[in-house]
């Protein structure tokens, strides 16, 4: 059974394999996601994390949520030296780390309530667990960022978490008049697999930011494999990425 | 006294081999390369279409992934004619996590006919840092369309929230 839903400003898809006793576990996670949605959406001026922004809440009175977000942040600059920082201008925007965090929350609390196939996905990060309908590995596509019809991969999963990180407009005719001779090499897309969602995207995010050095630093993580894609329509992998893709057989 | 000089030889061994380990597996650490690539890209590989979100009457959605569309309604444009004034617009700038994002509409005959990014991410200044860090063994190919079947599809909806946002700032200025 599958339901999407639209909440943080994404596309929220549950598909759940197991036989239900009860159909209310998709409104739980759904009701879960919004509860994220108004803690740490910095689009909306009643959230935690805008009244954190506004000084109008203190760092004693921040939620336990919002303590172990900024921990995790925290954590995650650290080990992407420096790259991955949610504080600009004085402001922080944590959303770079929320979307992976909630999924895998979200899909502790199927695990809670016995569930051991679906997956969650939310805005292109998914977390996998156990099978599909037809009893095999969840296959899960990497979205070709110069055609959103087509896919450029195919890959097998099973409990890992798959996260991609990029700029639509890249794969267009763009170029910063601040800056206009970026190179051709640009990184568009970078899709990172870990061993679970919040791994693959706070790493998924930190790697974009560092440009075509990205797929390095996945490549210096050996829980991550990473697959990224450059303006010239190549792809660079990182040594281990294979195993992961569903070998083309005819069926 | 025999002892007490062999367990010295035994320590200046030691800390001999240590110190030789570490600065062989610093020459071990030099520039990585990406396994360079054998594979000509494909010419076509810079897509020219400037005009983003190109606007026809009676389009729905200029969102540019099938799962965005589903909330195109609200956040972009729906471009009957004469909407928009004529003139160029400046988005404000937003923040999409690992830089600012800040977009300019142009709109003609009241229709955007071009959306240019002024500002987008930019960071390179650390990479030596990730670089020097071990050898990777980094490979490459042409990407290809696949045409298998699959339960959930990864793409990046990273800085679509600030595109929108800006965009939309702009439209305001520019509707009439």
């Amino acid at each position: 059974m599958k339901q999407t839903k639209l909440l943080m400003n994404m596309p929220i898809t549950v598909e759940i394999v197991d036989q239900l006793k009860s159909k209310v576990i998709f409104d739980k996670i759904y009701e879960y996601f919004r509860e994220v949605e108004c803690r740490f959406s910095v689009f909306r001026k009643d959230s935690e994390i805008s009244k954190i922004n506004s000084k109008e809440i203190e760092h004693p009175k921040y939620s336990h949520e919002m303590k172990e977000i900024l921990d995790l942040a925290e954590k995650t600059k650290r080990e992407s030296f420096d790259y991955f920082d949610i504080e600009r201008n004085g402001r922080l925007n944590p959303s770079g780390i929320v979307k992976g965090w909630a999924i895998l929350q979200a899909a502790k609390k199927l695990e809670a309530d016995g569930i051991k196939n679906f997956y969650i996905e939310a805005g292109g990060d998914i977390q996998t667990s156990g099978v599909n309908s037809e009893g095999k590995k969840w296959q899960v596509g990497i979205r070709n960022p110069f055609d959103h019809t087509q896919i450029v991969k195919a890959l097998i999963l099973s409990g890992e978490g798959i996260a991609t990180s990029g700029t639509y407009h890249r794969g267009q005719h763009i170029y910063n008049p601040f800056n206009p001779t970026v190179p051709l090499t640009e990184t568009v897309s970078i899709t990172v697999i870990g061993p679970n969602i919040l791994e693959a995207d706070r790493f998924a995010t930190a790697a974009f930011a560092m440009g075509k050095d990205g797929i390095n630093f996945i490549e210096n993580r050996p829980e991550l494999e990473g697959y990224m894609i450059d303006q010239r329509k190549v792809a660079t992998f990182t040594s281990n990425f294979e195993r992961y893709v569903k070998q083309n057989v005819f069926a | 006294m025999k002892k007490y000089f062999a367990s010295i030889l035994l320590i200046v061994t030691f800390a001999i081999f240590v110190v030789f380990q570490q600065k062989s597996a610093d020459n071990n650490n030099g520039a990585p390369s990406l396994a360079s690539t054998d594979i000509t890209p494909s010419s076509d590989s810079v897509n020219s279409n400037t005009s983003f979100p190109q606007s026809k009457p009676n389009s729905s959605s200029t969102s540019s992934t099938p799962n965005n569309s589903t909330n195109s309604s609200s956040t972009t444009p729906q471009t009957n004619t004469g909407r928009y004034k004529n003139g160029t617009f400046t988005g404000t700038s937003a923040d999409a996590y690992y830089g600012n994002v800040q977009v300019q509409a142009t709109v003609k005959n009241g229709k955007i006919t071009d959306v240019q990014f002024l500002d987008h991410p930019q960071d390179r200044s650390r990479s030596m840092m990730i670089n020097n860090q071990s050898m990777p063994m980094l490979r490459s190919e042409a990407i290809q369309a696949q045409s298998a079947n699959v339960d959930a599809v990864s793409g990046a909806t990273m800085t679509s929230e600030a595109f929108i946002q800006s965009l939309q700032s702009a439209l305001d200025q520019a509707a009439n």
